[in-house]
């Protein structure tokens, strides 16, 4: 009861949400690195995995980066990057690390939604005399955007998990609060910034579950797969 | 004075066999405790999940607030997951493996309720009407074939849980990931390098050891695969 009761009253403290550790702070700089993550991974994983997609090449190699992603402890590969001359550039590690981490969920999600649009309606769609980048574009693209947008919405969910990690080497975000509580051995503080991180993560994905309701009933696919680990 | 001597520790080198030599036994311990608190978390989420499932099964109301509740429990991140559950366990060996056995649920409940809702219903009428009773039909029956779904979802949890045991070092528990937290604090390259591929190795080990435990398991759908 006491540690409630203290979390609350650090939560509740107008000094522990404004200044350059402050909560206002940490939030910012949180949102800011999912969102640019976010926009990186999709610039670089969407063009590659609905070019293979179309094609229907490299269908393993999508599939299996996914895979192999999860063996990969994330914690292991900040702390590895954070060594080596990249960690010179302040938060050149965690964007890294947070881009290598984003990508497999887009890349998978997106080449199978491309893989999976009906081949007679492609064939279709040819036959009616469409260019290859009318079909991907008119057919296919509309087709797979479903699964596109869980990809999507899966890396956004792990880039938060994963933003919340980077505390641990010395970036910014969320986590610090959590680190910083450890490190004054403040019950209290840890589980007022666990509240937040977790709170931030979940209005993530309610964010993108009401978004999917929105979308018309065709496009709006299943819940396949749950978000992710880090 | 003496000059530091010419080998790859005091170079501090990613790749290092002195570290290996020298430091064996605290290898050996850090990847102890990580096989255990993965196995140990990874058992309890098992025994958790599977009378979740088999209510989410049998009670038509149960399967929204299970799943739901599991799915939430995933999307909270890991560092926030031991930080929360700090209160109750203290810095203890406990708290990661309560954590990560949460973690767990959301792919193993899944996967199990896949796998059950998956059975044909002639089947299950077929033990019926050979005299099966409910519990003979789910044991010999039902999660036979439930199982290749089963162990995809065990599969996944287990890779996870190796690679978030990690975490755990904020509390002291992370196995190798401690070797990985005192490493950076001391640029310590070979051991954060040793420990981290030390950790995949444990993954892909694990993975290939229960893809060959569901083969013995399931004879039946060898050919098919």
């Amino acid at each position: 009861m006491t540690i409630l009761a203290g979390t609350w009253s650090w939560l509740t403290t107008a000094a522990h949400w404004y200044g350059p550790d402050g909560i206002w702070t940490r939030l910012g700089q949180h949102l800011l690195l999912t969102v640019v993550c976010l926009l990186i991974s999709c610039v670089l994983a969407l063009p590659v995995a609905l070019l293979l997609g179309h094609l229907g090449r490299g269908g393993a190699l999508a599939v299996n980066i996914s895979n192999t992603g999860r063996a990969v402890p994330t914690f292991a590969v900040l702390v590895l990057l954070l060594l080596t001359p990249v960690g010179s550039f302040g938060q050149g590690p965690t964007v890294i690390a947070l881009v290598l981490f984003s990508v497999p969920p887009l890349l998978t999600n997106a080449y199978v939604g491309m893989r999976e649009a009906d081949p007679d309606v492609v064939r279709a769609a040819r036959g009616m005399g469409m260019t290859g980048w009318q079909t991907v574009r008119r057919v296919e693209l509309p087709l797979a955007l479903p699964l596109v947008l869980t990809g999507v919405r899966i890396a956004a969910v792990q880039l938060v998990a994963t933003a919340t990690l980077a505390a641990l080497v010395g970036g910014g975000g969320l986590g610090r609060i959590i680190t910083a509580g450890f490190n004054l051995a403040s019950t209290p503080q840890v589980v007022a910034g666990a509240v937040l991180v977790a709170a931030f993560a979940l209005i993530v994905e309610g964010l993108f579950e009401a978004g999917r309701r929105l979308v018309p009933y065709h496009s709006r696919g299943n819940r396949t797969g749950a978000g992710g680990t880090a | 004075m003496t000059a530091p001597p010419d080998d790859c520790l005091a170079r501090n080198e990613w790749i290092c066999g002195a570290y290996l030599t020298s430091r064996r036994g605290i290898l050996w311990d850090a990847t102890l405790q990580h096989l255990q608190l993965t196995a140990l978390s990874v058992l309890l989420g098992c025994a958790v999940a599977l009378p979740l499932a088999l209510a989410a099964r049998h009670r038509r109301w149960a399967a929204a607030p299970v799943l739901g509740v599991t799915t939430v429990l995933y999307t909270i991140p890991s560092l926030a997951m031991f930080s929360l559950l700090l209160p109750v366990y203290g810095l203890s060996a406990t708290l990661v493996v309560t954590g990560l056995a949460l973690y767990s649920l959301t792919l193993l409940v899944r996967n199990l309720l896949a796998g059950l809702r998956a059975v044909p219903e002639e089947t299950r009428q077929a033990a019926r009407g050979l005299g099966y009773g409910p519990l003979r039909l789910l044991l010999t029956v039902e999660l036979p074939l439930a199982l290749p779904a089963a162990m995809a979802g065990l599969r996944i949890a287990t890779v996870s849980a190796v690679s978030l045991v990690t975490v755990g070092a904020i509390v002291g528990f992370g196995g190798l990931g401690n070797l990985v937290y005192s490493g950076m604090n001391t640029f310590f390259k070979a051991q954060v390098l040793t420990a981290s591929v030390l950790c995949v190795l444990i993954a892909v080990a694990a993975d290939l050891l229960l893809l060959g435990a569901q083969r013995l398991l399931t004879p039946w759908a060898r050919r098919a695969v």
